[in-house]
């Protein structure tokens, strides 16, 4: 019994100590800049217009790949997602560097009720569409 | 017991029916007046039109779970809640108006014309006349809305495809295009005739431009002139944020309410109204600092309000049942802002403005509030659970005023008891 709760303790302290994680709170201040007069505080996007980050299938997904040319490069077509469509234009961010792309999808990928692997630099270098 | 469990469910449903009726409909109201869900979760109700018998149509921006896009509700029993709806129609869209035995319904590229029966029951659903076709839509802004004069002419709002004309939208840094080509398919108002079939752009005319996105428009018998509401800009402090921080963008720019006529500019996309200075802004994408005043030719704005609120629908009221400083006032539906964020939301009411002889007689005042469910002060901050947003508006043959919501697809109908 003891052995169980030492090792639910540890899960739980690892889990803490990777949320408040540097990469994560560097990414949290992105977002309040970048993404949140469209995204919104909670996450939740406005209907119809600008596609939820929380509860997203894509946001989550593990096409990281596409995620980050959306961030770079912007989007301005029509996206279905989970059954609705959003048709507001996303700004490009291509002066953002490939760690704070990393920063900004832990962070979202790891807020509200979403919980996904955390994006790594390596990861973002590995997309090519940069300007 | 089987008679008990009756009794006890009847008895819920009366009280569950009264308590509608007692709290009416959760909206808050001035003194003497009522409201009643007059129908609930029908789809995502945009615009909606009353025969003169008081069957109501409302327009879909998508089709419903049942596939339809363009609904009837009829009140048999007269209870103020809709006790017969059916549908039709398979494309999404915002714009729908009654005249006679004439619906329009708009898709976002096309304006359609269906026929009602004595019982104000569609002729044609599968086969309407195409009014006007072709028009443009680019996701953005792309919702058709309209209205119609006196004399058989259809206005349809073509909105910009962009926030502020940049050559890159939305990008920080992008310069204004000089001029702005959108002006030339959108951004403004066209008339068509109400009657000519498979009109394109070169039938109609624009009748007036420089605006960048209305929703709400409606006809002024009084004045016989055409007004809309213009949804301002946004995100200045996202694209600017060394003129703009968050508390200015969130009440900058003013939404505006304009009387065209033709010719008309309103300015968008070289200047914005500011409403501390009430002055006409030469926007940051165009040179502006915040200061900078432009749109020496452009149109001031008849009435303005507080940034982002997004007006949807716009009616003068020409009935009777109402009390006396009602008559010809403008009620504005505000559908609720989302760039005010960080800071709290606005709007997600329904506005009055008093007007006399076709002009604003007096300020605007909130008319119809309680949409979002939340407690009475409390301010959106999370716009997707906000319960209603405020869409279109129509006035019933009795008086009454209904407001539909696109959010939860509820029709509210609004009455004054003497």
């Amino acid at each position: 019994m003891a052995k169980q709760l030492t090792i639910l303790f540890s899960t739980l302290l690892f889990f803490t100590i990777s949320a408040n994680a540097q990469d994560v709170v560097k990414g949290k201040k992105i977002y309040e800049t970048r993404c949140l007069a469209c995204h919104q505080a909670d996450g939740g996007g406005v209907p119809n217009m600008n596609a939820p980050l929380d509860g997203s299938s894509n946001l989550v997904g593990n096409n990281i790949a596409r995620l980050v040319k959306i961030i770079r490069g912007g989007y301005s077509e029509k996206i279905a997602l989970d059954g609705y469509y959003y048709n507001n234009v996303m700004t490009a961010n291509p002066d953002l560097k490939d760690e704070d792309i990393a920063n900004v999808l832990s962070y979202v990928r790891n807020s509200w009720s979403n919980k996904a692997s955390k994006v790594t630099v390596a990861q973002v270098q590995a997309v090519k569409n940069k300007k | 017991m089987k008679n008990l469990k009756t009794i006890i469910f009847f008895a819920v449903v009366i009280l569950a029916l009264n308590l509608n009726a007692q709290n009416n409909a959760g909206l808050k109201l001035p003194e003497g007046f009522k409201a009643t869900l007059f129908a609930d979760t029908i789809g995502s109700a945009r615009h909606i039109a009353i025969t003169k018998s008081g069957v109501v149509f409302a327009k879909l921006m998508y089709p419903n779970k049942a596939g339809k896009s363009i609904i009837r509700l009829e009140d048999v029993n007269k209870d103020g809640i809709a006790d017969k709806i059916n549908g039709w129609a398979n494309y999404g869209g915002t714009g729908i108006i009654i005249k006679g035995k004439d619906l329009y319904a708009t898709s976002d590229n096309d304006v359609y014309l269906y026929q009602l029966n004595d019982k104000d029951e569609v002729v044609n659903p599968l086969s309407p006349k195409t009014i006007v076709k072709g028009l443009i839509a680019k996701n953005q802004h792309a919702s058709k809305s309209i209205t119609l004069d006196g004399d058989n002419n259809v206005y349809v709002n073509i909105g910009a495809y962009s926030n502020a004309c940049q050559e890159k939208d939305r990008t920080p840094g992008s310069k204004g295009m000089m001029p702005c080509p959108i002006l030339d398919s959108a951004g403004g108002i066209w008339k068509f005739s109400g009657t000519k079939e498979n009109q394109v752009y070169g039938d109609g005319k624009r009748y007036a431009t420089g605006l960048r996105n209305v929703v709400g428009l409606d006809w002024n018998t009084q004045s016989n002139s055409l007004f809309v509401m213009q949804h301002g800009r946004d995100q200045l402090n996202s694209f600017y944020p060394t003129l703009y921080n968050d508390a200015q963008n969130a009440e900058l720019p003013a939404e505006t309410m304009y009387e065209l006529h033709e010719g008309d500019n309103a300015g968008w996309p070289y200047v914005y109204f500011d409403p501390y200075q009430k002055k006409k802004i030469l926007a940051p994408e165009y040179g502006g600092d915040g200061k900078k005043e432009g749109g020496e030719n452009a149109l001031n704005p008849t009435v303005f309000f507080p940034a982002h609120m997004a007006p949807n629908g716009l009616l003068f009221y020409t009935g009777d049942q109402f009390p006396a400083k009602y008559k010809n006032g403008a009620f504005i539906a505000f559908h609720g802002s989302w760039n005010r964020a960080p800071l709290p939301q606005e709007g997600y009411f329904v506005a009055f403005v008093p007007f006399k002889d076709g002009k604003p007689n007096g300020e605007w005042e909130i008319f119809a509030n309680g949409f979002s469910g939340l407690a009475e002060g409390e301010k959106v901050t999370n716009v997707r659970k906000v319960k209603s947003r405020p869409c279109g508006l129509a006035q019933g043959p009795d008086g009454s005023l209904y407001v539909s919501d696109d959010a939860r697809g509820s029709i509210f109908k609004i009455s004054y008891a003497k």
